[in-house]
């Protein structure tokens, strides 16, 4: 572990933590554009994190010590996750912390526990979207498992690190198995990220709302810092999605030049990504609740086409 | 060069079987006709990949044969037959959605372990994707199984000649080019009549809901 990882380890968390909301501010902003509204200011995310910081926190009477643990347990796990996706670098000290399945892990914890502060409070609301929010999630983690399974199998490591590490490194080859992944890895994260076709980010009062109507009773610091954590939720998925899947760019192990190269690759790549994002977001109508299912239930199968793609063809 | 080849071809076929699952999940039929539109625009290019990398001229005009029968005039007869019959809502199917994905994971899996000994048999740059192409078959089959309306049935049945089409193309550079054009014949003939039963079957029933034809007796 020499001094240059950790540097380039901890580039890859500030610019996570703190580049997060610019990300969410972008795609915003292009989404905005193309509904032909003028577009809120690039930084409003920031302006939001910082008011609602100053204001107070009122807690429910009724609230439980979970409901005030749930929002920094849930910023800590999108900060570990956020450590251990090869964003910049490959050469990252905390990677072999956690592989694939623990990167999962990690998204799932955060979500159990704001699905039991959501019904901690024991408002209708509240209960309402917890439930919705494990039903989205049981469904799509399987499918996301699949996806880097299949990542996994074609380079033979489950570290996501040194699975980009392969796939950046290797000549360049067509893999059909990793176009299955792509399709369905974007699925996923649709739904994970509670973006348009599950769920609508822009809306705060609605009865088909999912994410929001967990986090109906949070003010103040605390909301930041749920909305904070979503931010990176998307950042990293964001991440993880252009590392297994557009690798070129990102710096290799042993190449300390390679980060003044990889950091505008990741701008670019993060501002085209959230461009798509807010393309599928214009495009899609928002689904009934009951065809969520059907919609993951796509995307499970279609990583397990992938992986058996990747049996049959070797490639 | 063979390697980018058979690189094409796999990545071809894989985009076939993802629309064959596409098919599949499909609910209404104007989308139904462009998915099918796009099977036909990817055998195109997949077979002349296949002509220009194993200089096989015949499979030129195969291909030329495909594009104008399977992308220009097959979805130009169904947009046709769906306007006359006015029948643009969605598809009811028999069983729901995600369990018809899962039992097309298990007949993909299925396909792909039959295939495997088969393919070694063959010696074309495209041996793997037979595996693939006898999953698009078995996933159009199950198109038709669980349709209950008629011009669902009969997309799925063009499907299922793109799906042989394809294993034909990819296992042994192609048929006979007569061969090849009496089936493009018959498909085009089997199209026609098709829709002259249902409009036959819309007029015996009002509906087009194939579960009428079970029915054997007068009431």
């Amino acid at each position: 572990m020499s001094l240059y990882s950790v540097g380039a380890q901890l580039l890859a968390l500030l610019l996570a933590v703190l580049g997060a909301p610019l990300l969410t501010g972008w795609v915003n902003q292009c989404r905005a554009w193309l509904q032909n509204k003028s577009a809120p200011p690039l930084l409003l995310p920031y302006r939001t994190l910082h008011k609602l910081f100053n204001k107070e926190s009122i807690v429910a009477e009724h609230a439980s010590p979970l409901f005030r643990a749930t929002p920094y347990i849930v910023f800590g796990a999108m900060v570990l996750a956020c450590g251990i996706v090869p964003s910049l670098s490959t050469d990252l000290p905390l990677a072999p912390a956690a592989d694939a399945i623990a990167l999962v892990g990690l998204f799932a914890l955060a979500r159990v526990f704001m699905a039991l502060a959501g019904m901690d409070i024991g408002t209708a609301f509240g209960t309402m979207g917890a439930r919705r929010e494990m039903l989205v999630g049981f469904l799509a983690e399987p499918a996301l498992l699949m996806v880097l399974f299949t990542a996994a199998f074609i380079t033979q490591s489950n570290l996501l690190a040194s699975i980009v590490e392969t796939m950046a490194t290797q000549p360049f080859a067509i893999y059909p198995s990793l176009a299955f992944a792509g399709v369905a890895f974007m699925m996923v994260s649709l739904a994970e990220n509670a973006r348009v076709p599950i769920d609508n980010p822009a809306t705060h009062l609605e009865l088909t709302m999912i994410h929001e109507a967990m986090i109906l009773e949070y003010s103040g610091r605390h909301l930041a810092l749920i909305e904070w954590a979503a931010s990176m939720k998307l950042f990293a998925y964001s991440s993880i999605g252009l590392a297994i899947f557009f690798p070129w760019g990102i710096s290799h192990i042993g190449e300390p030049t390679g980060l003044l190269l990889a950091l505008p690759a990741l701008v670019v790549k993060l501002m085209i990504g959230g461009a798509a994002l807010a393309l599928i977001e214009t495009l899609s109508a928002k689904m009934r609740i009951f065809r969520v299912p059907e919609f993951l239930a796509g995307a499970f199968m279609l990583a397990v086409i992938g992986m058996l793609v990747h049996f049959l063809l070797g490639a | 060069m063979t390697e980018l080849a058979t690189q094409l071809i796999n990545l071809f076929a894989a985009v076939l079987l993802l629309l064959s699952f596409a098919l599949l999940a499909q609910r209404r039929v104007l989308s139904l006709i462009q998915l099918f539109t796009l099977q036909g625009m990817t055998l195109v290019m997949s077979t002349t990949v296949m002509a220009y990398f194993t200089a096989q001229p015949h499979l030129y005009y195969s291909a030329l044969l495909t594009f104008v029968l399977k992308v220009v005039m097959m979805p130009w007869l169904l947009h046709r037959l769906i306007v006359r019959l006015n029948v643009r809502w969605d598809i009811e199917t028999l069983i729901n959605i995600p369990t018809t994905m899962l039992l097309g994971i298990v007949l993909v899996i299925f396909a792909f372990n039959l295939a495997l000994p088969i393919s070694q048999l063959s010696v074309s740059v495209a041996r793997g994707t037979l595996g693939i192409a006898l999953a698009c078959v078995l996933l159009s089959f199950l198109m038709m199984i669980t349709r209950s309306k008629a011009i669902p049935q009969v997309i799925g049945f063009l499907a299922m000649e793109n799906a042989l089409f394809f294993a034909a193309t990819s296992a042994t550079y192609g048929m006979p080019m007569v061969v090849e054009l009496g089936i493009a014949l018959d498909v085009l003939v089997g199209m026609i009549i098709l829709g002259v039963f249902m409009f036959q079957i819309r007029e015996q029933f009002d509906s087009l809901d194939i579960r009428n034809l079970e029915k054997l007796k007068e009431e």
